[in-house]
């Protein structure tokens, strides 16, 4: 059984998560006010009627946060598993059938990979214009070559056992023998690369928000609404830019958290480091 | 007098399986200017009792029980500060099996060998340096190679550099763990002559750990065998060799192929090596052992003496 | 370029201007050649040359980078040592913790949070900005804390370093986690080394054995990290530089992204592929000090 801090943080992480996607689904049932709505006075601080304040059109920012979930999270959510589809898919084959193929793939794969990520999510973002789609191919283009690299390099290590070999004496398909006996291999990668590749999801869709390249106004996205409160901190008014970051953060966090945990439980090794 | 006694030295392992007694209730003596084989399998508690003695043992490791008298006085019982400056590398200093890693990569042999010699005889740099130039050439090695780090030489002149980096401060024993393991044959002979030289030259006391008893036969006065952290036995070389008490030192022997005489097949000791978190009862050995009684699986034997300066633990004797 | 409404000849005319009418090979031939002389043409936005805006802003990035990069070491080095050497105690468990916090704030809420809470709640440091007031900063290199060190021009100096503080803590915290946890697992393979139970044996202090033997190896693969992920560090620029308005690259490659300023994207780029393919290099060479056993 994995030790104790391992229990503990997996558990921590499932419950951030778990209390995200219930946001995301319930979030605007949740939330007191409208996102949209003009609810009270400019710029108010944090009472007990506005939890977190209003922001400069005098809208309840506590309920622009909890609908905001939605945003920041579903497109990560969509992002991650199309990048984990489609570079699963490719890492397979790559692994796999080899030759022409692989060496393609590999040479595509490392261009991406190399390129500090958040800029090409920019370029992207900025070559299609910002928006919910944009967002989300940017995020998923700049995961794939991680989802390949992993599935690659497990494929190519159980490629060569034995029982590989023997299915293939008996004329099983590639595709057969990847589908059934190579992808189990792939399960615990898998779990922690997503909640990883979540996290990392969540903040370049709010680092796309940030720069006004994301989902675009009036939708609550955090980045976007992050962005939005910068001016009026010279004022003091920081409640337009402290919740939505430590929004963020608890995101980023959980999925991190999450993603350590499952490591240390799925992957132990013999001489922990 | 002893130089060095070794009683009842026990350390055992704490791990998550269970308690591993590395070392059960040793005892040992080392006089001076003598040499000391301990010969054993692996596994038996000889790298375990060097490492003691030099209190290098960590967590999950502790010395349980015992006394390392250094002439007359109890080593175990000094802080760790004391042990550190005046008893490791100066009074006893250890050759390590394997020099290959037991070297820091990333520092020249020079420098590892003047390091003890800068820390405990407070030489400054040049000095110390220029020591360590000639203990090289008394080991056989260019003065010159100083300034080479450890991945440009060979394992013979590796394993050379570790007795010269041994023997940097002058100290009265050394304890040389399996100093000829990782050496090919002919490089072997070399270093065995090279530390059997030293020896007689300086008139140093030391113990030497081996599995290979024909080493032990070369260059040791006396000797004592391990078995899964216990001495089966002890004595002089000869009266060993010559007529050897316990059941196991008897399998040992036999089990060393010999030049001389007609050819025979070699003989191996049935069994395997005993798991030391569950010991077999009585006698360590009696699984193994052809002639074992019903004592044997009951009670642990004595420790006696069996002949002038030799002693056994075995029922049958 | 001529806005959405053109008449043909005005279309065709750009298109000369460009050079678009000429044959392909010709076109790419003549990129190339500019590519060489590191001539990225005139920017689209504001119509000045290329190669003069970037080498205006580079100083402000690697000013940035530098200190970026000796908070994050100085931080991270630090933890990642103290963690392993007391691994799985309670401190390595609350430092491996902090690390994790760190990783997971972006880097421009650490940005907007450290101005927050210093520049404005407490005032002591400045909000934004790479200096006070431009009147007099001697050029020579275009880093402005080495200059006035220079010219012995102090005053400047500390304003310029004051600047630096805030967006320096802001990489620093972004990088640190990388390092620390690097360097802890750098330390642990070290310490379980067998020449660091001579180095005991030979009776050296503990501290001898720690830094001396273990950390000089620890060191190798922290480094060796820094250098991969040096690219990240220059999409951290883009943030940190637009949250404290700093004049650097990122916020050129910002601008240019969305205003389309084509020739400018693709003279950054090549220029963040050349600064990624030099920081590499050096990292070599600097590894070839390190470790002797690199061969030339």
């Amino acid at each position: 059984m994995a030790p104790v801090s391992a229990q503990i943080i997996t558990i921590a992480g499932t419950i951030i998560c778990v209390g995200l996607i219930a946001l995301v689904f319930f979030g605007e049932s949740l939330a007191p006010y409208g996102p949209q709505q003009m609810v009270g006075e400019i710029l108010l601080p944090p009472s007990s009627e506005y939890l977190m304040g209003t922001d400069m059109l005098g809208r309840d920012v506590f309920s622009r946060i909890i609908s905001g979930t939605k945003w920041s999270v579903s497109v990560s959510f969509i992002a991650v598993s199309m990048s984990m589809l489609i570079g699963t898919y490719l890492g397979a084959f790559s692994g796999y059938f080899g030759r022409s193929l692989d060496r393609i793939l590999m040479v595509g794969m490392d261009a991406v990979y190399i390129f500090p990520s958040f800029v090409l999510a920019v370029l992207i973002a900025a070559v299609m214009g910002p928006g919910i789609g944009t967002s989300s191919l940017a995020v998923t283009i700049v995961m794939i070559p991680t989802f390949y690299r992993v599935i690659r390099s497990i494929t190519l290590t159980i490629k060569e056992s034995g029982f590989i070999e023997a299915e293939r004496a008996i004329g099983a398909s590639g595709r057969y023998i990847i589908a059934n006996h190579i992808a189990p291999f792939y399960l615990s990668s898998l779990f922690v690369l997503i909640s990883l590749g979540a996290a990392q999801a969540i903040l370049i869709t709010s680092g796309l928000g940030f720069l006004g390249l994301g989902i675009p106004p009036p939708n609550p996205e955090w980045g976007t609404d992050l962005a939005a409160g910068r001016m009026y901190i010279m004022d003091g008014m920081w409640w337009l830019t402290v919740f939505p970051g430590l929004l963020i953060f608890l995101a980023v966090l959980g999925f991190n958290l999450l993603s350590e945990g499952l490591d240390a439980v799925l992957n132990p090794q013999i001489r922990r480091l | 007098m002893a130089l060095l006694r070794i009683q009842d030295l026990t350390t055992y392992f704490f791990m998550k399986q269970g308690t591993v007694k590395a070392v059960d209730g040793v005892d040992l003596h080392l006089n001076s200017g003598r040499v000391l084989g301990v010969a054993g399998e692996s596994g038996s508690g000889k790298s375990t009792m060097a490492y003691s003695v030099m209190r290098l043992i960590r967590p999950p490791g502790r010395i349980v029980k015992g006394e390392i008298l250094l002439e007359g006085r109890d080593i175990l019982r000094l802080s760790d500060e004391q042990i550190r400056k005046d008893i490791r590398w100066q009074r006893i200093s250890l050759i390590f099996q394997g020099a290959m890693n037991a070297l820091n990569p990333l520092i020249t042999v020079g420098n590892q060998i003047a390091e003890p010699i800068i820390v405990h005889e407070g030489l400054d740099k040049r000095d110390a340096l220029e020591k360590a130039s000639s203990l090289l050439g008394s080991v056989g090695i260019g003065p010159a190679r100083v300034n080479n780090y450890p991945f440009e030489l060979s394992g013979g002149m590796k394993q050379r550099i570790m007795i010269a980096m041994a023997m940097a401060c002058n100290p009265e024993i050394i304890i040389a763990d399996e100093p000829t393991t990782a050496l090919d044959v002919i490089v072997a002979a070399g270093i065995m002559n090279l530390i059997k030289d030293l020896q007689t030259k300086t008139g140093l006391s030391m113990i030497l750990i081996t599995h290979d008893l024909s080493v032990i036969a070369q260059t040791c006065h006396d000797v004592a065998i391990m078995y899964a952290g216990k001495v089966v036995e002890s004595g002089e070389v000869l009266s060993i060799f010559d007529s050897p008490a316990h059941p196991y030192t008897i399998e040992l022997i036999n089990a060393f192929p010999s030049i001389k005489g007609a050819k025979r097949e070699l003989k191996a000791i049935k069994g395997s090596p005993p798991d030391l978190i569950d010991p077999p009862s009585g006698c360590r050995f009696h699984p193994r052992c052809r002639f074992a009684k019903e004592i044997c699986n009951r009670k642990d034997p004595e420790f006696r003496e069996v002949g002038t300066n030799h002693f056994a633990a075995c029922h049958l004797l | 370029m001529v806005g959405d409404v053109a008449t043909e000849e005005q279309i065709q005319a750009i298109r000369h201007d460009l050079g678009f009418d000429r044959p392909l090979y010709i076109q790419y031939l003549s990129y190339m050649y500019d590519l060489l002389h590191l001539n990225f043409g005139t920017s689209l936005n504001s119509r000045l040359p290329v190669i003069r805006e970037i080498s205006a802003a580079f100083p402000t990035t690697i000013e940035l980078t530098i200190v970026g990069l000796i908070f994050g070491v100085a931080i991270g080095l630090p933890l990642g040592v103290l963690a392993a050497l007391n691994r799985e105690k309670m401190i390595d468990h609350f430092l491996r913790a902090f690390s994790l916090g760190c990783y997971s704030f972006p880097i421009y809420v650490t940005g907007i949070l450290l101005q927050l809470a210093v520049s404005v709640r407490l005032g002591m440091l400045p909000v934004a900005g790479r200096i006070a007031s431009t009147a007099d900063i001697p050029k020579i290199t275009g880093l402005y804390v080495l200059d006035s060190l220079l010219t012995l021009n102090f005053a400047v100096m500390f304003d310029a370093l004051a600047h630096l503080v805030l967006p320096g803590m802001t990489m620093g915290i972004y990088l640190l986690p990388m390092i620390s946890r690097i360097s802890r697992a750098g330390m642990i393979e070290a310490l379980t080394e067998d020449y660091i139970v001579t180095a005991r044996a030979k009776g050296l202090a503990e501290s001898t054995v720690v830094y001396r033997h273990a950390l000089r190896n620890a060191l190798l693969p922290t480094i060796t990290v820094i250098g991969m992920n040096f690219a990240g560090l220059l999409g951290g620029s883009m943030l940190t530089e637009t949250v404290f308005s700093l004049p650097g690259l990122g916020r050129l490659m910002y601008r240019a992204i969305s205003s389309r300023d084509f020739s400018m994207i693709q003279g950054i780029v090549v220029v963040y592929t050349l600064i990624v393919v030099a920081v590499n290099t050096i990292i070599d060479i600097g590894y070839r000090f390190l470790d002797p056993r690199v061969k030339y």
